[in-house]
């Protein structure tokens, strides 16, 4: 399968609003969201992403589609590098490659119609005449859902229903029929019932329109029923790469089995495993050294402080950031 | 289970309403359960079928227009809804205590830790001395697991986690009979999470809790909670063990909600959906209120509504599928 | 699908059943908002047709007797020019309106502009477009105001000017903040992701959803407009003596008050005042109409 999207050792830090005291000295705190990543996405695959909050997983969403701009490292799409791309080119590339945010009813301007919203990235980028227009909207709105089209095309944000809204921002990313959909947490911010509606969708779309995914999400219960390969990421760092199988069967890292162990289950005979990491979440602007999860780690040793681990191969196509076995 | 420990709290067919400009919303309708002592009830449903509605009506903190139209909160054989300033006041934190989703906007932030602990003490308790209450916070906190220094901080200086755990801990220190939760741990991460439901069902044995868990995550409830209430536009669909509930629903919405979420432990290749939306509680629908996007639906479905009854022990279900409806 | 289902004909599209659900909705806000309207379209009304109101001219100095007290003949009695008050009081309207709505007019068109560039673009443009806007604010409006038009001399244009320049950073502030929250909203990233250039994020996306805000300031400028424009006549700058004017007319009749004629100023006085209650509550109106709330009281 040909690489659709590539990200190479992207890095990014967020500079921090210092006091006076930070001009004087040399050294600027950053919050440091993602510390070279690289990720590959094969044509028509569905590689999730997952991580708890300051991960940097949806940065690094962005970053693929340039909404942010890397400290450093490159992003290549079609084997061409997007990172320097002028303004024309950067526009086709937006037609070919879009987000799906988390909140629907932010992500929707209050004073845009359905309609209006869903059209208008068709009319950025000059396709079709007026009438050619609705018509592919109107189709589209039938195929994410939004039935009755017609009716609902009039309609406003704040007339519709969490489910509803949710599918008018995933219309108006596939109108303009990209290859490359980034889906950040789309189902976060939905209820139970809609949440299975919106993965069915998802899925169904991905086989009629031939899509690509990075499906952004803090849910492995979710990851493991729509991604065909998983990236767990921490702190700002990738951590474990596997096809799905072999990380739900297979997982290797420690923190990679934490996450699953952790997962609740909506069965009452089942028990959480009760050997949790130590602590929280360390802040992103001092993470330790070495391998950020080694003061949680149950099985950390002292090599684990010195260097970064690097990626390794424990099984075809299954990468580990862990130095242990 | 305790199914010979007594009944600490008992609702019968509370019912709330509030005006909106175009009509009247019947959060809440008929809804009837009882909690027993030591025990954690569930009460499970998604968005605005009432199920926080209720819980802030156990407490009397609804706000107006929101109020209750009818029905009755029994807690130890008093009514809750009958009470009124200083027994209302001294009943909320002290025999019954909520806490809610978003902890950071339930503490004060120009509030430390411990004055946080030591308010609600003296508040409660004003003949305490500040020595005792200091004892009681210290040895709060170290159930919760949090660390003597975190006492002068502030909460914009604490973690999502920790500001949790803060939060049942004052919830707690006056030693309460029932603890509600709403939505506990929505804004936690898993593995937060994970240590939470620890703690919790460590605190629940420490001091003798029962808990009503109000949420919408049905692995969080299949964790926590001995019996679940399902709710759906407003009153309860069924109510059983979590085993029952689980492994033997009844009730076709039930059926629906734990088949539409994810189980990381099975292999599913496909999930079963439910299309449609959750009714309009201005007019809802003639009869049972999930007909219209019920599987298993029939002709009296859309004429009348069915009882919440027993149809197998302890384990109730309000549906025709098991009703005589001759 | 569950309530989605287009709007059965219920009613018979009647007038009479809108209002009353518009109320019914909007509860008191939509009094106010009416009560302002009607004000409004009452003096533009006069504005627009004075011959139907009267038949004197305002400038006609033998409309009756000297200084008469309001009879059938002269409803506002007459002024110390025998000049029929009443007439004075409908022409005058032209003349407040139209400077009151055409500095609003003005300040709105030089404001709103700046504050959305200012606010989206940032960085050093909008610091020092912010500071010469936040100095000129500082300024008491009134004492702003006389300075120009001091500044300017005397002449319709000229004031229109005076009064508009204070208003400028009212509109900046308000669109500017809006601004610079919205652009932080999730909806302009989205814009951007779709591949919206900046012109048209700021027109398609930040305008409209600041624009609700400025509606409302639209009509309580006027209303302070007015305000302004009166008391600058009152203080004799601006207008020529020839051109009917509330605000001239309340200082020329402010000296008979004493000898116990009460009517120069006092009508006047109320138009002036009924005038910008008729903005005011057009726009406190707009304000909770076009915010409505979720729960009604």
């Amino acid at each position: 399968m040909a690489t659709l999207v590539a990200a190479i050792d992207l890095v990014k830090d967020f500079a921090l609003r210092g006091s006076l005291f930070d001009a004087f000295s040399s050294h600027r705190a950053a919050v440091h969201a993602v510390d070279r990543v690289s990720l590959t996405l094969a044509e028509g695959e569905v590689l999730g992403l997952a991580g708890e909050s300051g991960s940097g997983k949806s940065t690094t969403g962005r970053l693929l589609l340039r909404l942010l701009e890397p400290t450093s490292g490159r992003v290549e799409y079609r084997g061409r590098d997007i990172t320097g791309l002028g303004t024309r080119e950067l526009a086709a590339f937006r037609s070919r490659a879009q987000i799906v945010f988390q909140d629907p009813n932010s992500s929707l301007s209050p004073r845009m119609s359905v309609g209006q919203a869903i059209t208008h990235p068709l009319q950025i980028h000059g396709i079709g005449t007026a009438a050619e227009q609705k018509a592919r909207v109107l189709d589209l709105m039938e195929k994410v859902g939004l039935s009755p089209a017609q009716f609902l095309y009039r309609k406003y944000p704040h007339q519709l229903s969490g489910g509803q809204s949710q599918r008018v921002v995933i219309a108006r990313a596939l109108i303009t029929r990209p290859d490359f959909l980034v889906a950040d947490e789309p189902l976060a911010m939905a209820d139970v019932s809609v949440r299975a509606l919106i993965l069915q969708l998802m899925r169904q779309l991905k086989e009629d329109m031939g899509l690509t995914y990075l499906f952004i999400t803090h849910d492995l219960a979710t990851a493991k029923y729509l991604c065909d390969r998983i990236a767990v990421m921490y702190l700002g760092r990738i951590v474990e790469v596997a096809p799905r199988e072999e990380l739900f069967s297979r997982p290797h890292h420690p923190y990679t089995k934490a996450l699953l162990a952790a997962v609740p289950v909506p069965d009452p005979r089942a028990r959480r495993d009760k050997n949790l990491p130590r602590g929280e979440i360390p802040s992103a602007i001092h993470p330790p050294p070495g391998c950020h999860f080694h003061p949680r780690c149950p099985f950390a040793v002292a090599k684990c402080r010195e260097a970064r681990p690097p990626l390794r191969e424990i099984a075809p196509g299954h990468v580990s950031a862990c130095i242990l076995d | 289970m305790q199914s010979t420990s007594e009944t600490i709290l008992r609702v019968n067919d509370l019912t709330i309403q509030y005006p909106i400009s175009i009509g009247i919303v019947r959060a809440v309708e008929g809804v009837s359960f009882t909690l027993a002592d030591g025990e954690a009830l569930g009460l499970v449903g998604e968005s605005g079928c009432g199920k926080s509605t209720l819980g802030l009506s156990l407490l009397k903190l609804l706000r107006p227009p929101g109020r209750v139209t009818g029905g009755s909160i029994l807690y130890r054989g008093t009514d809750i809804l009958g009470l009124d300033g200083r027994a209302l006041l001294a009943m909320r934190g002290r025999s019954i205590s909520m806490i809610f989703q978003n902890p950071l906007t339930s503490l004060n932030p120009l509030f430390t830790v411990e004055r946080h602990f030591l308010e609600t003490i003296h508040f409660h308790d004003p003949s305490r001395s500040r020595g005792k209450a200091l004892a009681a916070t210290g040895k709060m906190l170290a159930t919760l697991g949090i660390e003597e220094k975190r006492l002068r901080e502030y909460p914009h200086q604490l973690s999502g986690g920790m500001r949790q755990r803060i939060m049942i801990g004052l919830a707690l220190i006056m030693n309460p009979d029932i603890l509600i939760a709403d939505e506990p741990t929505t804004s936690l991460d898993v593995i937060v999470e994970a240590g939470f439901t620890e703690l919790l069902a460590n605190l629940r044995k420490v001091y003798k809790l029962s808990i009503i868990l109000i949420t919408h995550n049905l692995g969080l409830v299949a964790e926590i909670a001995d019996r679940i209430a399902v709710m759906y536009g407003g009153k309860i669909m069924e109510i059983g063990s979590a085993q029952d509930i689980f492994a033997r629903p009844m009730h076709p919405y039930t059926q629906g909600l734990i088949d539409c979420v994810p189980n990381i432990r099975l292999d599913q290749k496909e999930l079963v959906t439910m299309p449609g939306s959750p009714p309009d509680l201005v007019s809802p629908p003639v009869g049972c209120r999930f007909a219209p996007r019920c599987p298993k639906v029939m002709p009296v479905c859309t004429e009348r509504i069915p009882g919440l009854l027993e149809h197998a022990p302890e384990h109730s279900a309000a549906c025709w599928l098991y009703e005589r409806h001759g | 699908m569950g309530n989605q289902q287009p709007p059965r004909r219920l009613l018979r599209f009647s007038p009479a059943a809108g209002i009353a659900s518009l109320i019914r909705k909007y509860g008191g806000e939509w009094w106010i908002l009416t009560a302002g309207a009607l004000i409004i379209v009452f003096i533009v009304f006069m504005t627009a047709f004075p011959r139907v109101f009267t038949r004197y001219s305002p400038l006609d100095q033998e409309a009756g007797g000297q200084m008469t007290a309001p009879s059938r003949a002269h409803i506002m009695g007459t002024d110390n020019l025998s000049r029929d008050v009443w007439a004075r009081v409908v022409y005058g309207a032209q003349t407040i309106l139209g400077v009151a709505l055409a500095a609003a007019l003005m300040s709105a068109l030089i404001g709103i502009p700046l504050g959305l560039l200012s606010g989206f673009a940032g960085g050093i443009f909008d610091r020092i477009l912010s500071l010469v806007m936040d100095s000129v604010y500082s300024f008491p409006g009134l004492i702003l105001a006389i300075a120009f038009a001091a500044m300017l001399g005397p002449g319709v244009i000229n004031i229109t000017l005076a009064v508009a320049v204070v208003y400028i950073p009212t509109y900046f502030r308000l669109v500017r903040g809006q601004t610079l929250s919205i652009k932080e909203e999730v909806y302009v990233e989205a814009a951007r992701a779709i591949g919206a250039r900046r012109p048209t994020i700021l027109s398609r996306y930040v305008f409209p959803n600041v624009i609700a805000t400025v509606v409302v300031i639209f009509s309580l400028n006027i209303a302070d407009a007015i305000m302004t424009e009166a008391a600058l006549s009152y203080i004799g700058l601006g207008l020529p003596a020839g051109i009917p004017d509330w605000g001239m007319d309340l200082s020329m009749g402010k000296k008979f008050l004493p000898s116990g004629m009460w009517w120069m100023i006092t009508f006047p006085g109320l138009m002036i005042m009924l005038l910008a209650l008729g903005f005011t509550m057009l726009g406190e109106g707009l304000a909770e109409v076009l915010n409505p709330r979720l729960l009604e009281k």
